[in-house]
């Protein structure tokens, strides 16, 4: 509790405690049964538990911004008195506990919020306090954003890694579970890279930064989740305007409660009762607050989004949370996202040339060249790559590299780049990525290269058609045959092989022209070379956020860690959150409506008005925090 | 440019009055409140200072609601 929370709740008990003592007098005959006495009396507990929300209406009238909670209750309350006083009844406890129970409801409200901010905040506790740095054989303390580019910092264990780097000395386990929700620890050598947010478990590391603090990745990520609920989904959007309309529009209807049937009964000869229609109005104003709706949506976004990166999925904003619950198809790429995208050669086939020599030639063409594929072929070469020896390197996007080595005409690619140089090449048997090479256009042979499926991506398949999304498709430069194989053994009901990275855009962008307005389409990619596939998508999920700017970059939806299963959980945790915000929205306007049209025929009074006021409110939030549970998804 | 400040705002509804307000002031571009993270990003418009812009706008939010507060 905070100090206005504490204020708040200080007042509502002194206020209720007066109001109760009252009330028993009352009943004991010792207070008048009306009269100034009686009035003044009434009013000191009143004036101790709404004086605030008199001063706001009062300042809100002045600005012509009248039409809020505070004036709805405001009005309603002061009405109520002045009807007592008026017809003589003594009848104040009414309008005291209208503002009590109001009174109630906002400090729950205020409870509420701040405790699950508390909570998302402390799931998010990642932000490094210190970085330790080395100056001359002294470790100093300082703070993580005077750490320039380069200076060795040192993590004790139970210490955070305060900025992304390389490991120069020592060897740990790290604890990357805020990271990634991954719980199995992390092992890191000297050499490996290194990510700040981690925890360093079990040795001293020293670290050489390659990064300034707000470049690196913990900043990148608590900036990201922050950031995340400003951009609004539909359904808050929704919520917005309906507040700006409906507040305007129930006062005008309290008005016109309160000032029509009375004059019809005045024409048609009837006493107006005029007390009557007045105080209907009045319990009208009350029971139409609309709070519960106004702050249970956005909090169940928050929480869900919070939730979902305690799962190592972080969410970019509620309108992707949205998106993503309503996805029908769901697009992988397959090298990297499906498959580890980390080949190997696997051997050498109708060559020519002894094996070294035609892997050198390939290693050379491919020196500059960064894809998955260059860099299995230069691994397979083993040694010091001469670039000397190697010029004219021209990379065709999707066929392969065309260079000059040591004076020869070397093509490396697949077969397209064969047939567009005109040479002649053999098929192979094997299934796996051909690489054929042709020197001064004489085929020379083939290399065998292979992808790894990844462990869980069977499983996260399945797990998908479980949850209802069958349209499952996978894109791949890859060969067809090659292709074909991987998806007939994770399931994958269409596939699209040979594409260019451009082919990828357009055959998302088929997708999504098939699909109508609620069935989106969502693209899952490692962030490499496929960006524009994650923007062009309804909603883009990069895998493997660890060190990949242009995943964090691109996409709507990381998964922190290469896990292909967490996307069926992260669907899973978007349904959850919509279903309650769905709820609540019924829930709330529906009690609203009928409590509303009970008032406005007379069947309901100012207590009844009051608890559906507060009482759904709480109800509401109480069942958005629900979303912040997602372990168990 | 773009920046953030920390704010205080007790309600939702408030906060979307204040983001109204932020960016109904001039040399305001566009303003968001993020009333669960108590945020306000502002972007400002070309060749305008932040601080004179944000204090008219912490002052018009001020005359909507007191209890609105934006750390500069």
């Amino acid at each position: 509790m905070n100090k206005k929370q504490k204020k708040m709740l200080i007042r509502i008990l002194v206020s209720a405690a007066l109001l109760g003592i009252l009330t028993i007098l009352g009943k004991m005959e010792i207070l008048p049964q009306n009269g100034i006495v009686r009035f003044v009396l009434y009013c000191i507990p009143y004036a101790i538990i709404g004086y605030d929300v008199l001063m706001k209406a009062f300042k809100r009238i002045k600005n012509h911004q009248m039409f809020d909670e505070c004036f709805l209750m405001a009005v309603a309350t002061v009405g109520a008195i002045a009807l007592a006083l008026y017809s003589g009844s003594g009848d104040y406890v009414e309008a005291i506990a209208v503002m009590l129970f109001y009174q109630v409801g906002e400090w729950f409200q205020s409870y509420a919020v701040g405790k699950s901010r508390k909570n998302i905040s402390e799931l998010m506790d990642i932000r490094p306090d210190y970085a330790n740095i080395e100056r001359d054989g002294n470790i100093e303390k300082v703070d993580p954003d005077e750490v320039e580019i380069g200076s060795i910092i040192v993590v004790q264990p139970g210490e955070k890694v305060p900025l992304d780097g390389v490991v120069v000395e020592g060897s740990s386990t790290l604890n990357t579970a805020a990271l990634t929700g991954e719980s199995v620890p992390r092992t890191v050598h000297t050499g490996d890279e290194i990510i700040s947010g981690c925890i360093n478990e079990t040795g001293v590391l020293k670290i050489q930064t390659t990064k300034e603090f707000w470049d690196s990745t913990v900043s990148k990520i608590l900036d990201l989740v922050e950031n995340a609920s400003s951009r609004k989904s539909k359904s808050e959007d929704f919520i917005t305007k309906f507040a700006r309309v409906y507040t305007p529009a129930v006062v005008y209807a309290a008005i016109a409660l309160a000032v029509l049937p009375p004059l019809c009964r005045l024409v048609l000869g009837m006493a107006p009762a005029w007390g009557m229609w007045v105080y209907r109005a009045l319990t009208f104003l009350v029971a139409s607050c609309p709070c519960a709706l106004v702050i249970s949506i956005p909090l169940s976004f928050f929480a869900g989004i919070g939730g979902a990166s305690k799962e190592g999925v972080l969410v970019k904003g509620s309108n992707y949370l949205e998106a993503l619950s309503q996805t029908k198809t769901i697009v992988f790429d397959k090298t990297g996202t499906l498959t580890q995208g980390v080949f190997e050669v696997q051997g050498v086939y109708h060559n020519t040339l002894p094996e070294a020599e035609l892997i050198e030639y390939a290693a050379l063409a491919e020196s500059a060249s960064s894809h998955p594929i260059s860099k299995s072929i230069q691994r397979a070469y083993g040694k010091q790559i001469d670039r000397s020896r190697v010029t004219d390197i021209q990379e065709i996007g999707g066929n392969g590299v065309v260079a000059t080595v040591d004076g020869k005409h070397i093509a490396v690619g697949n077969d397209k780049l064969m047939k567009s140089e005109g040479v002649s090449y053999k098929d192979s048997e094997e299934i796996g990525t051909i690489i054929h090479i042709a020197i001064d256009n004489v085929y020379v042979g083939h290399i065998l290269i292979s992808d790894v499926i990844k462990a869980s991506s069977k499983e996260a398949i399945e797990r998908l058609r479980k949850i209802g999304i069958k349209d499952t498709v996978m894109l791949t430069g890859d060969a067809t045959k090659v292709a074909n194989q991987v998806a007939k053994e994770l399931g994958i009901s269409k596939v699209y092989s040979e594409l260019l990275p451009s082919d990828k855009v357009e055959k998302v962008e088929e997708l999504l022209a098939n699909a109508s307005e609620k069935q989106k389409v969502a693209f899952v990619g490692d962030g490499i070379n496929d960006a524009p596939v994650l923007r062009r998508a309804d909603i883009g999920i990069a895998m493997g956020a660890m060190g990949s700017d242009a995943a964090i970059e691109a996409a709507d939806i990381v998964l922190m860690d290469d896990d292909p299963k967490k996307i069926a959980k992260a669907i899973k945790i978007s349904r959850k959150c919509l279903r309650i915000v769905y709820q609540n929205i019924f829930f709330a306007i529906g009690i609203k409506v009928g409590c509303l049209l009970l008032v406005a025929v007379g069947l309901a009074g100012m207590w009844l008005a009051v608890f559906a006021d507060v009482g759904v409110m709480i109800l509401a939030v109480l069942n958005a925090i629900r979303t912040l549970f997602v372990k168990n998804l | 440019m773009k920046k953030s400040y920390k704010i205080e705002v007790d309600c939702a509804a408030c906060a979307d009055k204040m983001e109204v307000a932020a960016k109904k002031t001039p040399g305001v571009k566009d303003a968001v409140v993020n009333f669960m993270a108590l945020k306000m990003n502002v972007e400002f418009e070309e060749g305008q200072n932040p601080k004179a812009v944000m204090e008219e706008v912490r002052a018009n939010c001020k005359k909507i609601e007191d209890e609105f507060e934006i750390y500069l």
